[in-house]
């Protein structure tokens, strides 16, 4: 079996790992490869061909095409290279990749550092139970995208799209533009998944009604599906009876959610943490394996590509440091705890030594509230949060000194004017 | 007789749901705004509601992408979206093709071009 020797082998070509690759050349790192099992680079962004990319970024309204662009072009300046078409099958804790192609067969790399940048995955029908029968016409909104998109072709002529994250409310716009009928979004919670602006701009524009606290209660169809029932939901999210309603459809679209896509990260034996879904990393994005770092939705699902692309810069800044041997291990690391509010946060572990921004998601919605770490460390107002939106705080150096004491930090949303 | 209709911000994640009222085409009065910028969005919501317009064009020669997406260089009135997607459904283009090429120009009179948003290689 052949045998190549990288300084920084990056395993997904979406947009983490574009930012890391370029980070970790533009750091020094002599060779840097990439390896993807897709075609193209960008991963799922050549099929996001909406606006609304790129503003933190670059202060620019792009697509995602344009926004994934920008960052190929500077991989082709910096001459990165790019495996395309290449299965990683997996990764070993002494940061050897084996990796299969058309061209070159089996091989392994032998890598200096990894990164770890594989994204997410849409969860699907088998992740929901829903009752019924198991007619063709089921998609998830991802895959709707890349047909309408990419592929040309129309999934459906009347829809019914479960869940209404910010994939299902921008194809709910896309199907309607090009001809279909959608009848509803259907949300079991009591607010909309995604973002105001797409509620705004995807629905009522279209006048596209959308059914708050209510899911599917049976899907109905032979070969092809012919109608959903849905129902109201109460608290414990059972259905209510006499709520239901018929609605008449062929196709019905799943947007209900992403998920870190970390098979090879655990088979490497990286620690994974249970409320991100990703592996536990630190400020420098280095996993529980020394050299092995993680960047993007692959540790956390974030609402803003812009965001993914800064976890990128750090984790390639940091794994270029590491395969120069230039990368100073942390004295000690102080575990940052989910507390009231949380859903998760990104790094869960921090030195303390140098400025850090907190990524971090919570779990209801609230108003007036206020980021709280630790005891008298840093209290931030927040007029709103939001699951649909990742917060972040920086701790600066003269914060940090304060966490010095500590092994473990809370993170939480508290009431303002609440101790 | 006066009107009333809510129209919901969308400047900044607290979605303020600003009230209008209405009397002949025009807003005479507006509340519950947060800010200032809310207060441009809704009149400008009211008399010109404009959007930015994404689809893709059909590739006649491309073997590797049957589709070129594209974009509306600058927002169009939101009525003419529709329109829109018909007058671009009919158009076609050919390979290369590089991000910011314009695809069609002043659409619909609108003064806006459609421009093309990826690089297709020929």
């Amino acid at each position: 079996m052949r045998i190549q020797k990288v300084d920084v082998a990056v395993v997904g070509g979406g947009p983490a790992g574009l930012a890391a690759a370029i980070a970790a050349s533009s750091g020094g790192a002599e060779k840097v490869t990439i390896l993807d099992r897709n075609k193209t680079l960008g991963g799922i962004l050549p099929q996001c061909i909406h606006n609304g990319f790129g503003l933190h970024r670059f202060k620019e309204d792009l697509t995602g095409p344009e926004y994934a662009q920008r960052f190929i072009d500077r991989v082709e300046e910096l001459k990165i290279e790019v495996k395309l078409e290449t299965m990683v099958l997996n990764i070993r804790p002494e940061k050897k990749i084996l990796a299969i192609n058309a061209k070159e067969g089996i091989f392994e790399i032998e890598a200096g550092s990894v990164v770890l940048a594989m994204g997410c995955r849409e969860r699907s029908r088998g992740a929901l139970s829903i009752p019924g029968t198991r007619p063709s016409g089921i998609l998830t909104a991802g895959v709707a995208q890349q047909w309408i998109n990419l592929e040309g072709y129309l999934p459906g002529k009347r829809i019914v799209i479960l869940g209404s994250g910010d994939i299902g409310l921008i194809m709910a716009r896309r199907l309607t533009l090009e001809g279909a009928e959608v009848k509803a979004v259907v949300e079991i919670m009591p607010y909309p998944g995604g973002l105001t602006r797409n509620v705004v701009q995807c629905l009522y524009d279209f006048d596209i009604p959308l059914f708050l606290e209510h899911t599917i209660s049976f899907i109905h169809g032979k070969d092809r599906v012919e109608a959903v029932t849905i129902a109201r939901v109460n608290e414990e999210k059972e259905f209510i009876p006499g709520t239901e309603k018929f609605i008449d459809c062929d196709t019905l679209l799943l947007s209900v959610g992403l998920i870190p896509e970390n098979e090879l990260s655990s088979s490497a034996g990286v620690r994974l943490d249970p409320f991100t879904g990703g592996p536990v990393v630190d400020e420098r994005r280095q996993t529980s394996l020394e050299g092995i770092f993680a960047c993007g939705n692959v540790v956390q699902v974030y609402d803003l590509v812009d965001h993914v692309s800064l976890e990128g810069d750090i984790a390639g800044k940091n794994a270029a440091l590491y395969a120069l041997g230039k990368l100073k291990q942390p004295k000690r690391l102080i575990k940052l705890i989910p507390g009231r509010n949380i859903h998760s946060l990104v790094p869960q572990l921090i030195s303390g030594e140098d400025m850090t921004t907190i990524f971090v998601r919570v779990k209801t919605p609230e108003k007036s509230v206020k980021l709280k770490m630790g005891q008298g460390i840093k209290e931030v107002k927040k007029p709103l949060v939001n699951p649909n939106q990742t917060l972040t705080s920086t701790l600066s150096l003269k914060e940090l000194v304060l966490l010095n004491a500590l092994d473990e930090v809370e993170v939480s949303i508290i009431k303002e004017g609440r101790e | 007789m006066d009107k009333t209709r809510e129209i919901i911000c969308i400047i900044c994640p607290l979605s303020c749901q600003i009230k209008i009222r209405v009397k002949n085409k025009k807003i005479v009065s507006l509340e519950s705004n947060g800010c200032r910028r809310g207060k441009e969005y809704a009149e400008q919501e009211f008399y010109n509601p404009q959007r930015v317009l994404t689809t893709t064009i059909k590739v006649k020669n491309s073997d590797s992408s049957p589709l070129l997406p594209v974009r509306t260089d600058k927002p169009i009135p939101k009525e003419k979206l529709r329109e829109c997607m018909q007058y671009l459904a009919n158009i076609e283009v050919e390979t290369p093709i590089e991000i910011g090429q314009i695809i069609a120009s002043n659409i619909l009179k609108t003064a806006v071009n459609v421009i093309a948003t990826r690089r297709l290689k020929s």
